[in-house]
Formats: structure tokens, sequence, C-alpha cells
């Protein structure tokens, strides 16, 4: 591995925004946009499934103060998709802004604007809407050719050949394989073949969905939004209103909080549409309740894994079958699907002689599903980390030593994962620091506590990417203002960090302190394109987009200070604060470089970058969980969860933590308490945080986090990804350890009081 | 109805409807650190204080404010400030959207109990959710600044 020194990259400074977010200052969309303004609610359907076969609203338009009530007979009809993706998008164009057919209880049937809260809601209720009742498809099991077809439209249309036929209710499928998995199954002396099932989990961001809308002295809708994806957003707008791009302008407040919830156009589209039909300022704040039954959960997913290994325990054949529920719309349908094999399978490379992996993806009349952290992944590990320890158990291996002879490792190619190599990987050095800090050996084993509580362990692996390889685009422009530089991306912080660590990679190449940084506010006016914050590439793409950005800035500085000691640039170097003759003959300060680009100068004082990686290099971890389970209540807690992470270079140590840590807590409420369930009509009963009952300070056990470096030399300074990995360890790892204390493999989600009572008996 | 209290240390009389929370009167005082995460006053984003002690204002009627005494963030910076950097220092602050509710409530902590312990810190914040940060960043801070004082 190689070390390097740094000065900005690698310290665990502070956020940039830190203490203005700590001290209250306004700062989040409903702060920092207008009042005055038309308020914007959506009347949404009672039913699973139903056609609107009149709907009124002459009397709700007489309430005063109402400025305009839209049906689906006043929108577009050219069909779009609400995901945040890089054109075209895979996920189909199966949205309108409005319908005329409503296939969700949540799903959008009129949009109310009015002067304010009051009179909106009032007309709401005054808004008459005859339905004509169809038969839902709930169940996802009998999706897939189903006679109900949840979208029987014309105009429905799959912008890529992800395999989706809307006539079959199927948004996307697909079969990769390398070798004949099914010879080698057949060959091995243990094969488990098991179904495991994970739920629709909600981000649960603190801050709701909302958007405003205005029109700007020029006549263009200027969107304000709370949104990861700046730049699809305005694609996405363009799609749906049928409007020129460059007629809209999307920028962003701070972010509170997005998971990848953001990363769909979740309320964006409603707001804007009042704005353009009516020309005046318009916001939309979407109730907690509306996030829960209208939002852009993770897609609920069924993985049938059959894993076969030989008596040492060497595994040699894995066949992943996930069939994935996207709900009533595709958005990011066909692409998360796909990580629950890429990112699960080739943790068990070494010697693994065949693989297959097959999805179906189908559409029910239940909430659409989206983006969110993990993106499949966590579903895919969920159920092959679970088999490969019920794997162990049936060799009478310890589950440490099976992982440690078969893990993927620092040089291999991996065939299931588009045969890219693991060219920086800790995996095998995060596996044995883990095992050390946990005192695995002494964890393991069963203890009865005496007081009708157990304590047991568990343990698990994962991997994530580090962008979409060959299709995500990071860039950046770096200016030497006055004093100081100014860094603009198009990347959005969510309050991950990425503008003190983007402006911490700007200090370490231009040598300068992390405080001599602004990071510009993202604009699509004046922001470079950024595909947008997701799929754990900001640091990775986006990154070394800064990095190169700062190379070219240091050329063109050196030139100008060329023309000021009249000679060539090359024979010149850049210092820091001033730029030196390599001969020693001189130099010319920095502040006196940023005067001169000023006056008679002809050089920009500024450079751009825009980067894309042709791959995405896995981030990998091991957790291991102890827990301490009561008998009598069925109630388990989380006594120590250790984690050891390998993210290549962490160019801030305190926040990738952070990220870590904040990722085992999501992952340890997906695992315990996060459920969603419907009613026999289709209605989420988990539609309030009372009854979706997230994580509290007092769920959490200890939490210990520690990294184990490799070094990627695609990175910037080495850098893979940690966003998204950090959620995937807790699933598996406490189903293990559950398993452990109760004898039962729990192989649905989340693993209840209820259900570990009802299971021992 | 007209509400007249002291907020902030200054007076203030205005006007709101009787079904106003006080939550939404008090950013349309300016007061626009309080935040509302849920409907169901279980996440503690909104937290303000009247009469010195802690509450949530998005359940409390502005009406009840009526002559009462409330502090929101933009009241307390300096009181705020003492511990909040600490808090940064462990790169908790995250997306900062529970912020001020986490911070007004450790503020009350305090005073009661200048010197807790961790299971106290945990569980007198036990009604201040966080997505993002674990909540373990978050007690790091707290006891570092609590350490810098000893």
């Amino acid at each position: 591995m190689e070390k390097k020194l740094y000065r900005a990259v690698g310290q665990p400074i502070p956020k940039k925004d830190a203490m203005q977010l700590l001290l209250g200052k306004p700062a989040y969309l409903d702060d920092v946009t207008p009042k005055n303004c038309l308020v914007v609610k959506v009347l949404r359907s009672p039913h699973a499934h139903a056609l609107i076969e009149e709907i009124k609203t002459d009397v709700a338009m007489k309430v005063p103060g109402i400025e305009c009530i839209f049906t689906y007979k006043d929108v577009p009809q050219e069909r779009f998709t609400h995901a945040g993706q890089t054109f075209p998008e895979p996920s189909p164009y199966d949205r309108l802004i409005l319908d005329q057919r409503v296939r969700y209880v949540g799903d959008a049937v009129a949009i109310v604007a009015g002067a304010d809260e009051a009179c909106v809601d009032k007309a709401m209720r005054l808004i008459r809407v005859k339905y004509q009742v169809l038969e839902p498809v709930l169940d996802f099991h009998t999706a897939k050719d189903n006679p109900v077809l949840v979208h029987p439209e014309d105009n429905w249309v799959a912008p890529c050949p992800v395999g989706a036929d809307n006539r079959r209710n199927l948004c996307a499928t697909d079969c990769e394989q390398d070798g004949d998995v099914e010879t080698v199954l057949a060959e091995c002396d243990y094969v488990v073949d098991r179904v495991y099932h994970t739920k629709a989990c909600q981000q649960a961001m603190m801050e709701t969905f909302r958007t405003y809308t205005e029109m700007d002295v020029f006549g263009r809708l200027h969107v304000i939004s709370s949104t990861q994806i700046i730049f699809h957003l305005r694609r996405i707008l363009s799609h749906a209103l049928g409007i020129p791009k460059s007629r809209i302008r999307v920028t962003k407040p701070r972010i509170g909080g997005g998971f990848g919830a953001k990363q769909t156009a979740v309320a964006e589209v409603y707001p804007a549409f009042v704005t353009l039909k009516t020309g005046k300022p318009a916001k939309i704040i979407y109730t907690r309740q509306e996030c829960q039954i209208a939002g852009s959960p993770r897609h609920e997913m069924e993985i049938r894994v059959r894993v076969g290994a030989d008596k040492s325990g060497k595994i040699r054949a894995m066949d992943v079958y996930t069939l994935s529920n996207t709900g009533a719309y595709g958005d990011h349908g066909p692409t998360t699907v796909g990580l629950s094999g890429h990112k699960s399978i080739p943790l068990y490379t070494a010697g693994l002689e065949a693989f297959r992996f097959r999805y179906d993806v189908v559409y029910t009349n239940k909430q659409a599903a989206g983006a969110y952290r993990g993106y499949g992944a966590t579903q895919g590990i969920f159920a092959v980390e679970s088999a490969v320890n019920e794997l162990a158990e049936q060799l009478g291996m310890d589950p440490v030593a099976i992982r440690e002879m078969n893990m993927v490792r620092e040089g291999m190619i991996m065939p299931a994962y588009y045969n890219e190599p693991a060219s920086a990987c800790a995996l095998d050095r995060c596996m044995e620091r883990c095992k050390e800090l946990f005192d695995w050996d002494a964890q393991y084993p069963v203890r009865d506590m005496g007081n009708g509580k157990v304590r047991a362990a568990g343990v698990a692996m994962a991997m994530q990417g580090s962008c979409i390889s060959a299709v995500d685009i990071g860039s950046a422009t770096v200016t030497l203002g006055d004093d100081g530089y100014l860094l603009s991306i198009g990347a959005a912080d969510m309050g991950t960090g990425c503008d003190t660590i983007l402006s911490q990679m700007v200090a370490e190449c231009m040598e300068c302190e992390v405080d001599e940084v602004s990071v510009a506010s993202v604009d699509t006016d004046t922001s470079p394109y950024d595909s947008g914050s997701y799929a754990s590439s900001t640091t990775y793409v986006t990154g070394k987009a800064v990095e190169i950005a700062c190379g070219r800035l240091k050329e063109q500085l050196c030139s100008i200070a060329a023309e000021m000691m009249e000679c060539d640039a090359d024979k010149l170097y850049f210092a820091g604060d001033k730029v030196c003759a390599k001969d020693g003959s001189g130099f010319v300060e920095l502040r006196d470089i940023a005067y001169r680009a000023q006056c008679n100068n002809t050089i920009a004082a500024r450079a751009s970058a825009t980067h894309c990686s042709p791959v995405s290099p896995p981030p990998f971890m091991v957790g291991m969980v102890e827990i301490e389970l009561d008998r009598e209540t069925g109630s388990v807690e989380v006594v120590d969860y250790t984690a050891v992470v390998d993210c290549g270079t962490p160019i801030n140590p305190n926040l990738a933590r952070v990220q870590t840590e904040g990722g085992l807590v999501q992952g340890i409420g997906m695992t315990l308490f996060e459920d969603v369930t419907y009613s026999k009509e289709g209605r989420i009963l988990e539609d309030t945080l009372m009854q979706y009952r997230l994580p509290t300070r007092l769920d959490m056990g200890h939490l210990r986090v520690e990294f184990e470096q490799s070094y990627e030399p695609t990175g910037p300074f080495g850098a893979k990804s940690i966003g998204e990995i950090v959620i995937n360890t807790p699933a598996p790892a406490i189903a293990h350890a559950v398993r452990r204390a109760t004898g039962v493999w729990h192989r649905e989600l989340p693993i209840t009081p209820e259900k570990i009572l009802m299971a021992d008996e | 109805m007209e509400i007249k209290l002291n907020l902030n240390g200054r007076a203030v009389t205005a006007s709101a409807a009787p079904d106003t929370m006080l939550i939404d009167f008090l950013r349309e005082q300016g007061c626009l650190s309080v935040k509302r995460g849920y409907e169901t006053s279980n996440c503690g984003l909104c937290t303000v204080m009247m009469d010195g002690k802690p509450i949530l204002s998005c359940s409390t009627l502005a009406a009840r404010a009526d002559g009462h005494e409330v502090y929101t963030l933009e009241g307390l910076q300096a009181e705020a400030e003492e511990f909040a950097s600490f808090v940064a220092n462990q790169g908790a602050d995250q997306c900062g959207f529970c912020n001020p509710g986490f911070v007004m409530n450790t503020i009350a902590l305090l005073r009661e109990n200048p010197d807790p312990t961790d299971d106290e810190i945990r569980a007198f914040l036990s009604g201040n959710l966080c997505r993002c940060s674990g909540y373990e960043s978050q007690l790091r801070g707290i006891r570092a600044y609590l350490d810098s004082r000893k």
C-alpha cells in the first residue's frame, strides 16, 4: 500500500457549514424562500387502483383564496420518469403529472394552489371525485403476467433495453451468468437454498420533500429544491412540463438529509406546473405522512440464494434470483435490482467457479420505490451473507473462517462485477482487525446471562461501488480570487460534507488552508455539470475532477506569472503562496498573480475539469455485532457493533466515521424496527413515524468504527467511497446473532420481538 | 387573537389565529431555527424553551405562550456556541436539520445537570431524533465539551 503524507487530505476538520447549522441559522428551503407565495398541495387517491370517472372542482374553486386546481385533463400527455438518472434513463417513462388512472393509495389526483394552507385544505375537501375502483395488484409474487395491468397505456415507453414490458407488469428483467452454475452446484458437497425478504424502508430524512418555484426576471422557471440532482431535475421538469431545458434553472439550498430519497423528483413537478400556468411563485412542503405513503422508498425484494461449497468450505457456485417490487412506477426499478447481485456475489470471488444472477422487477399497485442508500446492494447482501452464514453452520465452520477462505482479495478480477479488478482491497485486513477489535473468538459462543437473557454474535461483509462506471460525470471549476480560491461543483452536499472534503482536496493541491477555499452554491446556470450526489460517487468522481482542475489551474497561474516575469511558463513551478523560477532566479507572490489576473491579462485564473471513470472500485467492510436477546419478550438490544471499513484513503476521517455510524444505525433500524405493511385494500399502515419507528439514541449500543486503508490508483488521493456501503452489514449480522441466540433463522426483515417470540413457539 | 409574550428577551405582541401552533407563530416571528420534522411530536426538532423548560412547539398552541417567556436558539446563541464547536469537531452536525432542537435540549440538559453521565445524556436527549449521525458523534461532542471544563 502506498503511504503518502498530506497536509489537508486525511485531516478530521469540521464541516465548513457546521457552526451555522448548529446555531440554527436560516439555511434550508423554507427558511430562505419567500413566504409570500402560493401554497401547493396534492389531493391523493384513497384507492390502490382506480380510474377517475368524474372530477368536480367547481365548488372547491369558489373557496376564497384558491388560485387554481388542476386535474388530469390539464396536464401534458407525454410520459416521463421521476428517477434522477443520466439520460437516457433506464427507468421507464411511465408517469404523467396527473393521470386518469391512479395506481396506489396516495397517487396524485389533483393539484390545488391557494393563498394559504387553510383555504387549500378546505378546497381539497370540496373536490368531488367519482372513481371506478379496479382490482389492484398487491402481491408482487403474482404481478408478472397478471391479467390486471398496472400500466396498460399505449404511450408507456422504456427508453433503454432493460427487458421492460408493460403488458406483463414487467419493469425490467435479465439473466447473466459465468460458468455452468447448475453443474457446479450438483457437484458441491453442501448447497444452501434459501429465500430472503426485505421491505420498502423509508429514508426518513429529517427535512421532508419541498420545492419553491418562481418565474425569474428573464421569464424562466426558477426551481429551488431540496434535491440531490439539480441537472437531472432540470431535464425531468423539461420532460414533464414540455418546455425547453434552457427555460429552467434549478438551484438548491442546504438539504436536510437525502439518503437517496431526493435522487427522485418526488415533489417538484407540482409547484413547477402551478408556477408555469399562473406565473406566480409557489411552494410545496410534504407532510411526513406524504413522505411515508408517496415518497421514494427502498425496493421491496425477495431474493433466492443457492450457494454451494465443497467439504473444506470452498464456495464454488452461487445462484441468485431477485424479485423486486417497484410499486406503481418504475423509478430506479431496473437499476437497483442489479446491485442485489453485482454487489453481493463478488464478495466470494476467490474460488467461485460459476455464478448466475437473474431478476424480475415487477409493477404493483403499491407505493413506487426509488433510491435509498445501498440501492439494492443492501437487500442482496442481507440474502447472500445470511446464506453464507447458514452454509458455515451446515459445514460446522466458523463463519469468519469460511469468509477468510473465500473472500475477494486485492488484485483479483471479479467476474460477477463486470470483470472489474479489485485494484484496492483491504477486505482481508478489515476481517482480521474486526475480529481482533471485537474479540470474535470470545464473543461468538452463545452466553446465557442467567436472567432470561442471552448474548450472541453475528458477522457480515459488504461492498458497494464508487460510481456508475462509464456513466457518472463529476466536474469542478476552481478559480483564484482576490485572495483564496472558489470551488464550483454541481454535486449536492446533503449533510454528507462533500463541500468540505472537496475543499480539502483543493487545499491539498493548491497548498493552501481549507479556510481559503470557498464553495459556490449549486446552480444549473453556473455550476459545471455533475450527475449529482448519488451512487457513492462524489468523493471518487467529483473529487478526481477537483484534482485535475487544480492541476490545470496551477499551469494557468504559472502562465500569468510567466508574463509578469517575462519568461517561459515551463521555467516556473507553483509553490502555494507563490510561483517560483526553477533556477531560483526569482518568484512572484500569489496575491500579485491574482491582481495581475484582473488587469492587462488574457489568461483565465480559472480552470475546469470533467471526469468520468471506466471502473467503479468497491469499498469493502466487515461488521460484527453482539446482541442481548430477552427470551421472555423477544426484544433485541444491540450491545456492541464493530465495523472496519476500507474506503481507500479517508479524506476526512471524522466525516467518514460519522457516515459509518449513521449508516450502521439506519441498518440496525431496518433490521429491528422499520416495517412497511399494507392493509388488504393496499393502504400503508406505517404512515406516520409513530408506527414507522426510527432508532433513537436509546436503541444503540456501543458503535466502534475503524478504517483499514487501501490505495485506489484511479481515485483522488487513493480514495474510494463511504456513503452507502455502511448500511449493508447490520441486517445479515444481526439475523446471524438472533439465530445464534434463538436457534431460528429469520429470513424476513424486520426481526421484531413478535416474530422472535412466535418463531420460538 | 392577540398574543403577548417575551420572545428571546424582548416583548412581542402579535395576532394569531386561535389554532396557530407555537412553531408556526415563532417562524412567522423570524425564528427560523425552529424546525418541523414530523406531525406526531416525536422528533424533537421544534424544541424551544418556555419559562426555562424545553417544550415541543409543534404540539403547543401559540396561545399557550401568551404571558410567558419563550426562548428559541436565536436567543441563546452564546450559550449554544460554548459546546457547539465541540459537536462540530466531531462532524456530528451532518445535514443540520435536527441540530437546533438537539442544541436546545442539550442546553436544557446542561442547565439541569451540568455534569451528566453518558447514560443521562442519552436518556435526556432520547426524544431528539437524528437520521444522519447515528448519535455517537453527538455524544462524543458533548463529552468532549464536558471534559474540557474539568
